[in-house]
């Protein structure tokens, strides 16, 4: 017992202070991507022809970038000739709908939170049912973490439980095999009304690295409907954190930090 | 890597026989598979149009003496089976008879065990309608019967946040008396995606075949191509490479032991191994940004180097890490109930493990000395020696206990290699790929031994890639683990082993 208490006193106390203080991320971390066309020579595409998942469109509308189709991986930046595309460390990536994903033109949208009645209902206790859809669990472990004493998701009344049926909505991985297709229907149809969907990562947004094969379903937007998007491949920790925190109106609309002084 | 020239195909009893008895005198089947090749000489076939001849390869593998064999042969719709004769092919049989629609004939367990449909229109080894659709985990399991017998069905979808499979067991009261495992819920079709590259998805399905070996994977892949480019990787990233893997075992061991101690309810180091698992991930991200590693290894190199202030900062936090880790686990070892529970629990013998050729930390946990990176050394394993981590009660334990010793070797080792960290470029280019090539690269994953076989055609293009993750060798493993257990145990027996899904899945 001694040593328990000896070793508890060694490991410190170590819950982040977010979403009070600005996240410690690394600096090398692919966030959200930043374009700047005007570097783009006349009819070049190359970061187009390079990209795995063609989330890059360029047409005369200028240069697309579609953050529900991205894996942050670094091709297209190391191809661009110009450095037009670069990584920035920007975290807050999640957004309420499909089209708000697509960077281009216009200012980008991050996701609202619950209308108030919701917000009522869910924003202090929200227990979702994780479902894994396909993927490379790579999603799931960056969710599990922010069970961790890290992250303490308890202190925002977020508990991921076990059955659907003690849920108020569900997270969704993976792109969605044919395979799992039924398991999260019925799942989904498990949860009582009104319930929320959650797709986080690459996949479950798009079909991610498997978008177009037939073993899968392009993403859990075309079983049942998606309340909030968090792209990434997998998206970090934060960043999952911050989209969940937004929909239950926990952050300032566009801010980094947490609206008001205390959480939950 | 050989020729496929070299590598005439041989009679169906010729083949048998001989893996039949390597496997008898101590060989290992690392892979068996199908494949269908495009006729040699044959430039421009569509390499993932499947119609020809089905050809099998298998891969053996002499640990003690580090050397490997391939042989192949034709079959047609079926073929005698070899399980009955050598049970480490029994999961690739019936990966093979689904995937290709041939009947290995004799198969003691001939089912599904992914459920797609095969890969050759209109042929299915079960000859079943393909007007109807093929449901994952329908089956027709195992059972027993008698009186207060029961079975219990667990899965796909898992009370916690972890992936989908189907357990099925035969109980009596609490003891489990045969479980049956039924997988394929993850199957998004990546290894048929993979025929006719290398091209701009590859890397990204090796760095997500399972996410929490994004580096084992894209490294055995790299080495795969590399050996067919003939390419020489850069001794900075070799070594680089070196310390990624293991950064990966390392918080995955950690997170393992973390969650067995959860599992049985001791909270402290199952909350400490929570938050270190991350302080290793994060030492990912500090060297390429991502935590899992996902855009570090490419092949002819990584894409992102360590400087001088990175590798102060490596040092820094590993060392605070490695005597978090220690403190963390050393109080695990001293809770004498803990102790019992994990001395007690999902004991798999020597010969089991033997018998059914398990791979990794399950293998070297029934004192197996089993380990791609001293038996079959690659990189700058070839140079830099990690002593293989044995245990031999074969329980939870024992499987505990050697990712101990891993991760405490896996830390000196690091520490190592930064103080000689060789100067010089981390990327070279890598060239095409030889035509009509056959090659084998293992990697040891944090969970055991990563194979990849790539076969090339006349284009240098991927003509076959077959991938075998370590789960696939070990689930079979977990299944016997599981005998004359409490059902109950279950949680703990399967984090002790914490197989993927995904990575068998593909
Ligand atoms: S970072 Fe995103 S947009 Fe760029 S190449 Fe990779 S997947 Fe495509």
């Amino acid at each position: 017992m001694l040593k328990a208490l000896l070793a508890r006193a060694h490991q410190k106390h170590r819950t982040i202070g977010f979403p009070q203080q600005p996240p410690v991320l690394p600096d090398r971390l692919r966030g959200r991507p930043e374009i700047d066309v005007a570097l783009c020579p006349k009819d070049c595409h190359v970061c187009a022809d390079v990209c795995p998942t063609d989330a890059i469109s360029v047409d005369e509308k200028g240069l697309r970038l579609d953050l529900g189709r991205c894996l942050f991986c670094p091709e297209c930046v190391q191809a661009c000739p110009e450095g037009a595309i670069r990584f920035t460390t920007e975290h807050r990536l999640a957004a309420s709908f499909r089209d708000a994903l697509i960077l281009g033109d216009k200012e980008f949208q991050l996701a609202k939170a619950l209308d108030e009645k919701s917000r009522k209902l869910f924003g202090r206790s929200l227990k979702l049912r994780q479902v894994s859809a396909g993927g490379c669990n790579g999603c799931e472990a960056d969710v599990n973490v922010l069970n961790t004493v890290v992250f303490d998701l308890g202190r925002f009344g977020i508990q991921f439980v076990a059955s659907p049926r003690h849920a108020d909505g569900l997270l969704v991985t993976g792109p969605v095999t044919q395979n799992m297709e039924l398991a999260l229907r019925k799942t989904y149809d498990a949860v009582p009304s009104p319930k929320l969907v959650i797709a986080v990562g690459a996949c479950a947004i798009s079909g991610g690295p498997y978008i177009g094969h037939s073993e899968q379903r392009n993403g859990v937007g075309g079983i049942v409907p998606v309340d909030l998007l968090i792209p990434g491949c997998p998206p970090h920790p934060i960043t999952i954190l911050d989209g969940l925190l937004r929909l239950l109106g926990k952050m300032d609309a566009s801010e980094g930090s947490a609206a008001g002084k205390s959480p939950g | 890597m050989i020729d496929l020239a070299n590598l005439p195909p041989v009679a169906f009893e010729e083949f048998r026989n001989m893996i039949v008895s390597a496997v008898k005198a101590g060989a290992r089947l690392n892979a068996l598979f199908g494949a269908v090749l495009p006729k040699a000489g044959a430039p421009g076939s569509d390499a993932k149009q499947v119609t020809g001849d089905l050809r099998l390869f298998a891969v053996l593998a002499q640990d003690s003496a580090g050397t490997l064999n391939v042989t192949s042969t034709l079959v047609g719709d079926a073929y005698p089976a070899l399980t009955p004769d050598c049970p480490q092919a029994h999961w690739f049989e019936r990966e093979i008879a689904e995937q290709w629609g041939v009947k290995p004939e004799g198969h003691p367990w001939l089912k599904p065990i992914r459920f797609h449909r095969s890969y050759r229109e209109g042929r299915d080894a079960w000859t079943r309608s393909a007007e109807i659709a093929i449901q994952p985990g329908v089956v027709n399991f195992f059972t027993m019967t008698g009186d207060e017998v029961h079975e219990v069905s667990v899965g796909p979808v898992h009370a916690g946040i972890i992936e989908p499979g189907h357990f099925r067991f035969q109980c009596h009261g609490e003891k489990v008396y045969h479980l049956e495992i039924s997988l394929g819920y993850q199957h998004r079709g990546v290894e048929r995606a993979l025929v006719g590259g290398p091209d701009k998805r590859t890397i990204p399905y090796m760095e997500t075949l399972a996410g929490d070996t994004t580096i084992g994977y894209a490294l055995a892949y790299c080495e795969a191509v590399e050996a067919l480019a003939g390419c020489r990787v850069p001794a900075r990233a070799q070594t680089l490479r070196a310390i990624a893997l293991e950064l990966e075992r390392l918080a995955n061991h950690t997170g393992d032991i973390g969650a067995l101690a959860g599992d049985v309810g001791y909270l402290p180091t199952a909350n400490f191994c929570g938050r270190i698992r991350g302080d290793f991930l994060n030492m990912t991200a500090l060297i390429c940004g991502n935590r899992f590693g996902r855009g570090l290894v490419r092949p002819g190199g990584i894409l992102f180097d360590l400087d001088e202030t990175r590798r102060m900062e490596l040092s820094k936090r590993l060392r605070q890490a490695g005597e978090d880790v220690s403190n963390a686990i050393e109080l695990l070892w001293e809770a004498p109930s803990v102790r019992s529970w994990f001395d007690n629990t999902g004991t798999v013998s020597r010969e089991t493990a033997l018998e059914l050729g398990l791979v990794g930390v399950a293998a070297r946990a029934s004192g197996i000395e089993r380990d791609v990176r001293a038996q079959f050394p690659s990189g700058i394993y070839r140079f830099a020696h990690i002593p293989v981590s044995l245990y031999h009660t074969g329980n939870v334990f024992s499987r505990a206990h050697v990712r101990w010793m891993e991760i405490q070797r896996s830390i000196a080792f690091i520490f190592d290699q930064l103080k000689v960290l060789p100067e010089g470029p981390v990327r070279t280019p890598t060239g095409p790929l030889a035509a009509n090539c056959a090659v084998v690269s293992l990697t040891e994953g944090w969970r055991g031994e990563i194979c990849h076989v790539a076969l090339t055609d006349a284009a240098g293009r991927f003509a076959h890639y077959k991938v075998v993750d370590p789960s696939f060798h070990n689930w079979m493993g977990l299944a016997l683990a599981l005998r004359d257990q409490q059902i109950s145990d279950f949680p703990l027996c399967n984090k002790s082993f914490n197989l993927s899904y995904c990575g068998h899945d593909l």
